[in-house]
């Protein structure tokens, strides 16, 4: 135990995602021993995200403004909607370059064990979307877990009578990689999910 | 297969020890609480990433440090190799094949397969069904370690439908909730259904093989039967049909949903299913003697043996601590059972409990040191 502010710096950085005791140690007196222009730069950037950063009011991925770069954008297709559990996956995909649609997330999966249901997410907000009948395709991209096809099968559950197209991402081998070192679970799914092949 | 060597550090009592094994029949002798046990739980560790003597982690390494390490070479078609497992409790155990880094501790199973007889296998004949399913389920993973994951899906499922119940029944705000257990029912289901078609599979393949063993051990004993109480109907209670089962288990937890929500947990599936044994037309729990139980206890382990070694890569066998618990002619019988084997891997207190078919290499295990002596 240390004394005062460094045990409560020390302490408050342990409680952040995949920092456990000894890294937080470790952050906390590299703080210490830091420039103070550097220390005041992590301070302004921790109350600005607080301050400034707000949720789309669309799709509910992170914006400054009241909507969102991607929903604001008007070259988007408004007749697809890419359903996925956190913004980090809206990066991840935009990073593709393939995706023309437009998202929505849902800020989590349908977990009971973790006390999460479908009134916590933004599935309301989904299915406002949905009623104005512009959209003709729902892209189910939710993590290939069992909380994610969980959720993809409530999904796709709901908007069953509405008419709309629904799709589930492809599970299968990863490109680049080697045959012999897919697990079974995967190498089974990519057996499901084969299609023609043409030359 | 044979395991050639074993290594381990900071695992249970050893600082660090280390064995060079041989095909054959090898045994650790020493006093009790020297650490044999520890040895050859290092090698079924390595074998199905769990211990047959806890349930958790923390207990295999040593006290005072965070993790322990365990290495084997093994030798298989006159090939050899490397497994190294780290085991650090609360966390994902590291893995390594052939010195290459798995993404997964999971990817090592199948390298290296055992069959362990231990006192507490007395327990799947006389114990709790719990033991009866966890019996299969072992050996399905053993066969065919796709069923690792099969079976940690179905628990996953299992503990959020349970969750589901508990809140849904307690608040009793219908709606929201009995909505997605729809979901859950049905992903019980699918995963229910591969857990099911695989323990019909083995149930099946099974029986003419603990009868057989079951006759050998006992010199003349039985008839055996083995019936899987599924919670699927008895018509198709040997189906393998994953969509047909799928369906069955989706109208028996359908059926069982009011009691589920008023007790607050899954009343039917393949986690309460049971496997009846039975001896001579009369159900084993309860009705076998001592040294019936103990027959049918080493027959199901005989037979596991038989399975896995028809499936190609014979398994190491493990004898830990058994001989000293059977009479003279079962130790006999088994003795002659396993003698064959590739490789066989015994502990005992006392040289003497050792049958004589069985002198091999033998090791002496004393205060943490193994040394052979022959």
């Amino acid at each position: 135990m240390y004394e005062g502010p460094v045990q409560d710096l020390i302490d408050e950085l342990g409680r952040l995602p995949g920092v456990g005791p000894k890294s937080a140690q470790r952050i906390a007196f590299f703080l210490l021993a830091a420039d103070p222009v550097d220390v005041r730069r992590l301070i302004d950037a921790l109350t600005e995200v607080k301050d400034k950063v707000k949720f789309c009011s669309i799709c509910g991925n992170v914006a400054e403004d009241d909507q969102c770069r991607i929903c604001r954008d008007e070259r988007r297709d408004l007749t697809v909607i890419c359903v996925v559990e956190e913004p980090k996956d809206v990066v991840a995909i935009e990073r593709t370059r393939e995706f023309r649609g437009r998202y929505h997330v849902l800020g989590g999966a349908i977990s009971p064990i973790e006390g999460v249901g479908p009134d916590d997410l933004r599935i309301r907000e989904l299915m406002m979307r949905l009623a104005d009948g512009t959209v003709t395709e729902l892209i189910l991209a939710t993590d290939p877990n069992l909380e994610g096809e969980a959720t993809a099968t409530y999904l796709a559950r709901m908007v069953k009578e509405m008419g709309i197209t629904v799709t589930r991402l492809a599970s299968g081998l990863p490109v680049g990689g080697d045959l012999e070192y897919a697990d079974e679970v995967t190498l089974g799914r990519a057996f499901e999910g084969r299609r023609a092949y043409s030359s | 297969m044979y395991l050639s060597r074993l290594a381990v550090t900071d695992f249970r009592s050893y600082p660090q020890a280390e064995a060079a094994l041989e095909p054959g029949v090898t045994s650790f002798i020493g006093p009790n609480g020297q650490g044999k046990t520890n040895l050859i739980e290092a090698v079924g560790y390595l074998a199905t990433l769990a211990s047959h003597r806890v349930a958790h982690d923390a207990p295999l390494v040593r006290q005072g440090t965070d993790r322990a390490i365990v290495r084997g070479l093994v030798v298989r078609d006159g090939r050899d190799t490397l497994l190294e497992i780290e085991i650090t409790p609360g966390k994902a155990n590291r893995a390594r094949l052939a010195g290459s880094p798995v993404s997964r501790a999971r990817d090592i199973l199948g390298t290296l397969r055992t069959v362990l007889f231990a006192p507490e296998d007395l327990a799947i004949v006389k114990g709790d069904p719990a033991g009866r399913r966890d019996y299969l389920d072992d050996l399905l993973v053993a066969r065919a370690p796709r069923y690792a994951a099969v079976r940690a899906d179905y628990d996953r499922v299992l503990k959020q439908r349970n969750a589901l119940l508990k809140s849904a029944g307690n608040a009793r705000r219908a709606g929201a909730e009995l909505r997605t257990l729809d979901v859950w029912d049905s992903h019980l289901a699918t995963a229910g259904a591969e857990l099911l078609a695989g323990r019909h599979d083995l149930v099946e393949s099974l029986r003419p093989l603990v009868d057989k063993a079951y006759a050998a051990v006992s010199r003349g004993g039985g008839p055996t039967t083995l019936d899987y109480q599924s919670s699927v109907p008895p018509e198709i209670a040997d189906s393998v049909d994953r969509e047909l089962l799928a369906a069955a288990l989706s109208a028996a937890v359908a059926a069982s949903r009011d009691k589920d929500l008023d007790r607050g947990i899954t009343l039917v599936g393949p986690h309460r299913d049971e496997l009846a044994l039975s001896i001579g037309g009369l159900p084993a729990k309860g009705y076998a003697s001592h040294g019936e139980s103990w027959s049918l206890a080493l027959a199901l382990r005989l037979a596991a043996y038989d399975l896995l070694r028809a499936d190609g890569g014979e398994p190491v066998l493990i004898l830990d601590d058994v001989f000293a618990e059977l009479d003279a002619t079962r130790r006999e019988s088994l003795a002659e059972l396993v003698a064959p084997a590739e490789q066989v891997l015994i502990t005992a207190a006392v040289v003497g409990d050792v049958p004589e078919q069985l002198a091999g290499g033998r090791f002496d295990v004393a205060a943490g040191e193994v040394r052979r002596v022959r």
